[in-house]
This record gives structure tokens, C-alpha cells and sequence, in this order.
């Protein structure tokens, strides 16, 4: 559509500098080190792209809760909710799946999984609607509660598969795994990439469509965007837009850890996240908020990641170069932005009127 | 030459942010000794004059000298340091840090040294010379309004400040306080220093200066002893019905229709306790444009926003049609959102309404016809908001709003900030509205303006709305409270 094209070219033109603009001072830091670039760079390759297998079931499989993670992000940031929080919310869900999972191990799948899932966006929403709550009636800036509530989620899980649900044996600090009818089926047989992919696939095309289509996703978008304008010219009631929009959000990262548990780890354990939440920031803002963008950043962070984990084995390089990686990518767009806005409040504005 | 009788003298003062004239060649002379009052409507550049007189700002041209000796100022640190101290509208102060601490902090002294008891003493003394008594160990963030305002001006005295200006220094006052503050101002002043005062209250100003300047549009257009003045005419001053531009002053013969927007017994309590409108009842007609006047403060932002539909009545009744359209003083905050696209922009009018589906196409046709309609200059429907100049901004806020015929418009300053053709095609798109049957209010804190508009006059003094003759006199005698 015409309306949003021009905007959307020039900020997907940014994104990708800033990406290149990262991986070009990480290329720095690696030849800096000591390593060989080129070799570092063929094992990144070979670990993320060189083989249907490091593709499927190392990029693809890598990107599925970062994809999600990410919607979770670009939803709560388009109404101009900063949720720090969705690690939190993302453990909240996989305990909430994992407990539902176990509990219904007898039954089929095509029960159990939609109650799994359903169990983690509750979760997840429920976990958020703690940090809505307190800024909707208390003013609590949803930065810190959020961030605070993570390290809450965090230690629950930690009481969770030391207590109640560790496994049967109580040896290990884990839950039980699920059954096999209760996890997620894979796509191709002999990968490990499962319909959690398409189910992120489907939801970041539904979620985009909904924020530019509906009526309520464009209030969604106003009140991020200009809540005095929104309230005073769209007569936007954006309380209470903002407050669904960070549950909303608290439900698609519940759902990102509902899709981990059932499609990956079949059970819960400390570091079950390894900062999702925060990954997701960078993958939402590498995609300008924009949900389809949201597919390709995740893919290219789970590329990253999948091709880091190559260049530790076959290069030597430390896989924290990933991270490194992610944190720039943060920068080049916050640098990104900064210089376009700069260029902007240069320029004149368009058609100025002579004083006669 | 300058004199040396006059303690600060600006002249022939120019100032542009932007396109936009602050000031236009603004004289000002304060004698030496003195209290003297700057008044002005907002924006009228009372702010901006001060800010450069305290170093805070550059001139783009004209002089300012203090004492008798021209002055180019660096920074506001040679102004402090020629012995001028400024308490903004808005306090500096640092609130978790103690009295003593916000007194010392910057006031001299070597860098990386500072010792509480010394600090502490000072305060205690400026408190004894001066009367103006602080527990320098209190914390600056408990301190009522009154207390931090004090703490202000001890700050200043503490780098021996011979010039005080003070911004609306009683717009978070109390009556009792502002009393008090006034009085010690005056003891101030006859110790031998001098204090400007900018402040749009007339009548406290009359009571209490020396000599009194009235800025309008960044120019100086009234500066004399308070003596013999009267209050009249200094609000005629302020608001502009001393110039000889009015060319048109429109009486009230315009045929009306039915009642559109009707107000009974109207009372708005804002969220302190305050008074804001008392006991209004008015109508209004279609076809016919209301002007409204007020000084700031007097009630009329208030009444605009109960008009438009957007502030509900804390007692009484207000029968508003659904469809009425808002034009917002402040634009780009309450009218616009400036990264979005006009045509997302002219969706927002109907943001909080719509349901389903949004038809996109439909909406940026509607937008290309504001666009061409209301004169708007812009590459594209497409591009954003704030790419616009003012102007056409105004021009496309007013455009979406009267897209769709509304049954009632509400403006204010409708015209503030834009230039001569901008204004003209505002005014005229108004008139328009009014042809076609809207019910159209307009307020503006310059007179001229709604003067040359309106079939009606609408005053605010205090909360309740007088209704007046088009005529500037009428309208100034309603603005401070005279029937």
C-alpha cells in the first residue's frame, strides 16, 4: 500500500546499514583479536546457512522465539509501552506450559498442545498485567517494574523445578519432560524445526495486517506515536489502549515460551532463557517495529547466533562476538535515527509562504 | 551613549527562532533603583526579552547594557557576574539536594571544595540581612512552592545579584504569599537595587511598580510610570487596541440559525480546587462566529475546551453535538501526530471512533482534497506532519476538522505564529464555515484578531463570561472585569 511505502523503504534502508555497520566493526574486533577473518567468517556461514540442517535446524529454529519475542517488543514499543519485561513474561508462559503439558500427559495432542499454548499466553498476559496494573492506576514507570519483575520470574522458576515440579527422581533441577504427543510436531522430517516457525510466521503477517488495516491497531499506533493527540483529536481513550496493548504484548512472549518448551526443550530448567527478552529488543528495533521487518531481524539474529555457535567450534572465535553483534546492531540504529533526525530539523520545511 | 541612570537598557532588540519573530526591535529601559513591570500576552517575548538581558540567549541584533555600560554577554555568568540574577518560571533547583547545597552549588569558590558549614552560614546570613529566612539544611524538595521560590532569589542574592528578574514569579503562588513576596520586593528595591518583573497580572502590576513596559508581537508598545495609568489602557495595550491596523470591526447583523452549542450553568473545577468557569450559561448559533477574549488565566481555555466537547462541565450542563471540530492552540502536541503521514493524520480525527476496517484509499482521497482545499503546500499526502510548515500545518489541522461539515468549530489562536497569507486564508476559511452554517467560536489572545472575525463577543474575567458588542472598548472594559 502506497501510504506507508515511502517511510517504510528509507527506514528498511537504515536498518540494513546499521546491520552492515555492525557486522563490520565486529569483522574489526575479530581481525583485532588475532583470528582469522576469513576462516571466521566461512565457519559463520557453514553454521548458519551452509547445510539444510544448520539452516533448519540451527538459523530457523534459532529465529522461531526471537520472531515472536520480537512481536511481543514491536506491539508493547508501538503503543509506547517500553516492556523490559518480556523475559519474564516469556518464563511465566513456558511454567504455565510446561505445568498444563504435564498434567495432561495422557491426553492427545490436538488437546493438549492448543491448552499448552493457551496456558502460556495467559501466563505471559497475567505476568504483564502485574507491571500494567501498577502503571495504569499508580504511575509506575513500566521500565522498571518490568525490569524488576524479570528477576521476580526468574527466581520463581528456580523455586518451581526445586520444588513442585522437579522431576520424579529429584536429582536434577529440571521439570519432568513432556510426553511426546504433548510437544510440537517438526515441519521436515529429520530437522528439528517445528510448526512454531509457521505459527510466528503467521502471527507476525496477522499482526501487521491488524496494525495497519484495523481501526484498533491504529489506535494502537496513535497513542504510541501522540497520546495528547490521540486523546484530544481522535478522541482515543489511550488508558486503556496502551493497558491492552501491554497485556497483549505480555501474551505473544508468553506464547514465545509456550513454542520453546513444546517445540524445543520438552522441559523447564534454570537458563531456560538465554535473554530472549533483551535479544528481542534489538531483533524489534532492527525491524522498526514493523512485523514483517520482525521475521527477517529474527532470522538474521538466528543466523547470528546459529553461525556463532559454527565460528566457536570450527574458527576458535568466542561466540560472545554474537552478542557484541546485537549490541551494536542496538547502536547503529539509535545512531541511525539520531542523524536522520538531525538531517531533518536541518532541513527547510516544504512550502513556506513568502510574506507579501 | 547609555545611560548610567538606567540599571539594564535594551534597544532596538531582534530575535528569530526559526521563522518565527520573538522580537521585533524591543526597547527597554529599567531606571535604576526601580521596580518595574514587563507585561505582555503570551508569546508576546516578555520571556525571550529577559533571557537575552541575562545572557541566556544572543541577540540577532540591538544592544543591551547594564549600568551604563554596553555589554556583550558570553553566557549567563557574565550577567550574574555584572551583579543580575533571573528566578525562572520553572525553579533550578537540584530537589534531593539540601538548601545550603542548592545556595552554594555554582556560586563560586574553588572547584572541588565545598564545605556544608560554610554554605550553611551563608544562608543563615542572607536569611538575617534580608528577612528571607531558610533552614539551610532542609532538603530543596520539601520545601512548599513558596519556600523553593524564596530559596530562588537567595540564590541569586547569594551571588550578589543588584538586579532580580523574576518570571511570573506569582503564577504558583498563593494570594497570600504573592503579598508577601510583593512586599518584600518592594523593601528590596528601596535598599537600592532594582527588579523587573514580567508578569501578565495588570492590576498586581499596577499596584506594585515603579514603571511598567507592554510588549506585543516583540514589539514595545507602552513604557511609562505606573502613575496616572490606568488599567484599561494597559490591557489595551497588551492585546493590541491601541494600534491603528483594526481596519474592520464587523457588528453583530449576521442572520442566525438555530441554537448549536449550548452551555447551563457551567462550573469547571480543575484537579486543585480551583475555580476555572463559574455559573456559565451561553448559546451558540449556527452561522454565526463567536469571539472569545480573556486574559490568561481569566477562564477562556477552559470555556474553549467545554465548547469543543473536550473537558466535561464540573457542574451544570453542556449540550455539544457529537460532531464538532477542535483547532487546538498547540498543534503539534494536541492536534497532530507530526511522524505520521497527513493521511494517517486525517484519519486520527476519527481515531477514536472508527471500527473494523480501515479504508485507507478512501482516506487519502479525502486527504488529497484538504490538501488542495485548504492550500496546503506539501510534496505529497504522504509525507509527514511535521515536514509542514506551521502555517500549513494550521491549514491542514483547520481543513481535517472542517472536513465532513461539523455542526459547531472551535479555534484557538487560530492564527498565532503564521505569517500574513497563512493568517488571511485561516480568517477566510472561517468565514467560509460560518456561510456554510457551522456554529464557529474563536478564541485568540490578540484582540484584533477575533475583533475582525467575530459577529459576537464572549469575555472572560474571572471564571464568568460577559457577552459584549464587537468593539474594542466594550471588550476591554469586560477583560478586567467593568460592565
Amino acid at each position: 500500500m502506497s501510504v506507508f511505502s515511502r517511510a517504510a523503504r528509507s527506514q528498511a534502508s537504515a536498518s540494513v546499514a546499521a546491520a552492515l555497520l555492525a557486522l563490520a566493526a565486529v569483522a574489526i574486533v575479530v581481525i583485532a583479536g588475532g583470528y582469522d577473518l576469513g576462516h571466521a567468517a566461512t565457519a559463520m556461514w557453514t553454521g548458519s546457512a551452509g547445510s539444510a540442517y544448520s539452516l533448519f535446524s540451527g538459523t530457523l529454529l534459532r529465529a522461531t522465539p526471537l520472531i515472536i519475542v520480537g512481536l511481543a517488543i514491536a506491539v508493547a514499543f508501538q503503543a509506547g509501552v517500553l516492556n523490559i519485561g518480556a523475559d519474564g513474561q516469556l518464563l511465566a508462559g513456558a511454567a504455565a506450559t510446561i505445568a498444563t503439558g504435564l498434567a495432561m500427559a495422557a491426553a492427545p495432542g490436538w488437546i493438549s498442545i492448543p491448552l499448552e499454548l493457551l496456558a502460556g499466553i495467559l501466563a505471559g498476559a497475567a505476568w504483564a498485567a502485574i507491571a500494567a496494573v501498577l502503571k495504569r492506576r499508580f504511575g509506575v514507570l513500566e521500565v522498571i517494574s518490568t525490569l524488576m519483575l524479570n528477576y521476580v520470574a526468574l527466581f520463581a522458576v528456580g523455586i518451581l523445578i526445586y520444588g513442585p515440579l522437579q522431576e520424579p527422581t529429584h536429582v536434577y533441577p529440571e521439570t519432568a519432560p513432556l510426553a511426546v504427543s504433548a510437544r510440537l510436531p517438526v515441519i521436515i522430517a529429520g530437522q528439528r524445526l517445528h510448526v512454531g516457525f509457521v505459527l510466528a510466521i503467521a502471527l507476525a503477517v496477522g499482526i501487521w495486517w491488524f496494525m495497519r488495516s484495523t481501526a484498533a491497531g491504529f489506535r494502537v499506533r496513535v497513542a504510541g506515536a501522540g497520546a495528547a493527540a490521540a486523546a484530544s483529536a481522535g478522541r482515543v481513550n489511550v488508558e486503556r489502549v496502551v493497558f491492552r496493548s501491554f497485556l497483549a504484548s505480555g501474551a505473544l512472549a508468553g506464547l514465545g515460551g509456550a513454542v520453546q518448551v513444546t517445540g524445543v526443550t520438552y522441559k523447564l530448567f534454570e537458563n531456560f532463557s538465554p535473554g530472549y527478552g533483551y535479544t528481542a529488543i534489538a531483533v524489534a528495533l532492527l525491524a522498526r517495529l514493523n512485523p514483517l521487518a520482525v521475521i527477517v531481524a529474527g532470522i538474521f539474529f538466528g543466523a547470528l547466533e546459529a553461525g556463532g555457535a559454527g565460528m566457536q567450534r570450527d574458527a576458535g572465535v568466542p561466540s560472545g562476538f554474537v552478542f557484541v553483534i546485537e549490541a551494536l546492531v542496538i547502536l547503529g540504529v539509535l545512531a541511525v535515527d539520531r542523524a536522520r533526525a538531525v538531517a531533518a530539523s536541518r532541513a527547510e520545511p516544504l512550502g513556506e509562504e513568502a510574506v507579501a | 551613549m547609555t545611560d548610567p541612570a538606567f540599571a539594564l537598557s535594551l534597544r532596538d532588540v531582534a530575535k528569530r527562532f526559526g521563522k518565527s519573530v520573538a522580537l521585533d526591535g524591543a526597547r527597554f529601559d529599567v531606571r535604576a533603583g526601580t521596580l518595574h513591570a514587563l507585561l505582555g500576552e503570551n508569546g508576546a517575548g516578555k520571556t525571550t526579552l529577559m533571557r537575552i538581558a541575562f545572557g541566556m540567549l544572543r541577540a540577532d541584533g540591538g544592544t543591551v547594557a547594564s549600568n551604563g555600560t554596553a555589554r556583550q554577554w558570553r553566557s549567563s555568568a557574565d550577567a550574574i557576574a555584572a551583579g543580575i540574577g533571573m528566578v525562572h518560571q520553572h525553579f533550578l533547583l537540584v530537589p534531593a539536594m539540601t538548601v545550603a547545597e542548592n545556595v552554594a552549588l555554582g556560586a563560586g569558590g574553588p572547584i572541588g571544595r565545598f564545605d556544608p558549614a560554610v554554605a550553611a552560614a551563608r544562608v543563615t546570613t542572607i536569611g538575617v540581612e534580608t528577612g528571607l529566612v531558610l533552614e539551610p539544611q532542609a532538603r530543596a524538595a520539601d520545601l512548599p512552592v513558596g519556600a523553593q521560590q524564596r530559596l530562588e532569589i537567595v540564590k541569586a542574592l547569594a551571588r550578589n545579584a543588584k538586579i532580580l528578574i523574576l518570571d511570573e514569579p506569582t503564577a504558583v503562588l498563593t494570594p497570600a504569599e504573592s503579598r508577601e513576596l510583593y512586599a518584600w520586593l518592594r523593601g528590596f528595591v528601596a535598599r537600592g537595587n532594582t527588579v523587573v518583573l514580567i508578569t501578565h497580572k495588570v492590576r498586581e502590576a499596577l499596584a506594585i511598580a515603579d514603571d511598567v513596559t507592554v510588549l506585543r508581537r516583540g514589539k514595545t508598545v507602552l513604557s511609562r510610570a505606573t502613575a496616572g495609568l490606568d488599567e484599561a489602557a494597559v490591557i489595551a495595550a497588551m492585546v493590541g487596541t491601541l494600534s491603528d491596523d483594526v481596519t474592520h470591526l464587523a457588528i453583530g447583523t449576521h442572520a442566525t440559525g438555530a441554537a448549536v452549542l449550548s452551555l447551563d450553568r457551567v462550573s469547571v473545577i480543575d484537579d486543585r480546587g480551583v475555580s476555572r468557569l463559574r455559573d456559565v450559561s451561553l448559546d451558540i448559533h449556527a452561522g454565526e462566529i463567536v469571539g472569545i477574549a480573556g486574559i490568561e488565566g481569566s477562564g477562556q481555555r477552559e470555556l474553549v475546551r467545554v465548547l469543543a466537547g473536550r473537558l466535561a462541565p464540573s457542574v451544570g450542563t453542556a449540550r455539544i453535538p457529537s460532531h464538532v471540530g477542535f483547532v487546538p492552540e498547540d498543534r503539534l502536541r494536541d492536534a497532530l501526530i507530526p511522524a505520521m503521514s497527513l493521511v494517517e493524520n486525517l484519519a486520527l480525527k476519527e481515531a477514536g471512533s472508527a471500527r473494523g476496517v480501515m479504508n485507507w484509499s478512501g482516506i487519502e482521497l479525502r486527504a488529497r482534497d484538504v490538501v488542495r482545499d485548504y492550500d496546503v503546500r506539501t510534496g505529497s499526502v504522504d509525507l509527514s506532519a511535521a515536514s509542514l510548515s506551521g502555517g500549513n500545518q494550521q491549514k491542514f489541522v483547520l481543513g481535517r476538522e472542517l472536513d465532513a461539515s461539523p455542526d459547531a468549530l472551535v479555534v484557538e489562536n487560530p492564527v498565532r505564529g503564521l505569517d500574513i497569507r497563512a493568517a488571511a486564508h485561516v480568517a477566510g476559511a472561517l468565514r467560509a464555515a460560518r456561510a456554510a452554517g457551522v456554529a464557529v467560536a474563536v478564541y485568540s489572545s490578540d484582540l484584533d484578531e477575533v475583533l475582525s472575525l467575530a459577529d459576537r463577543m464572549l469575555v472572560c474575567f474571572d471564571g464568568r463570561v460577559a457577552v459584549t458588542r464587537v468593539e474594542a472598548d466594550a471588550v476591554s472594559r469586560a477583560l478586567v472585569g467593568l460592565t
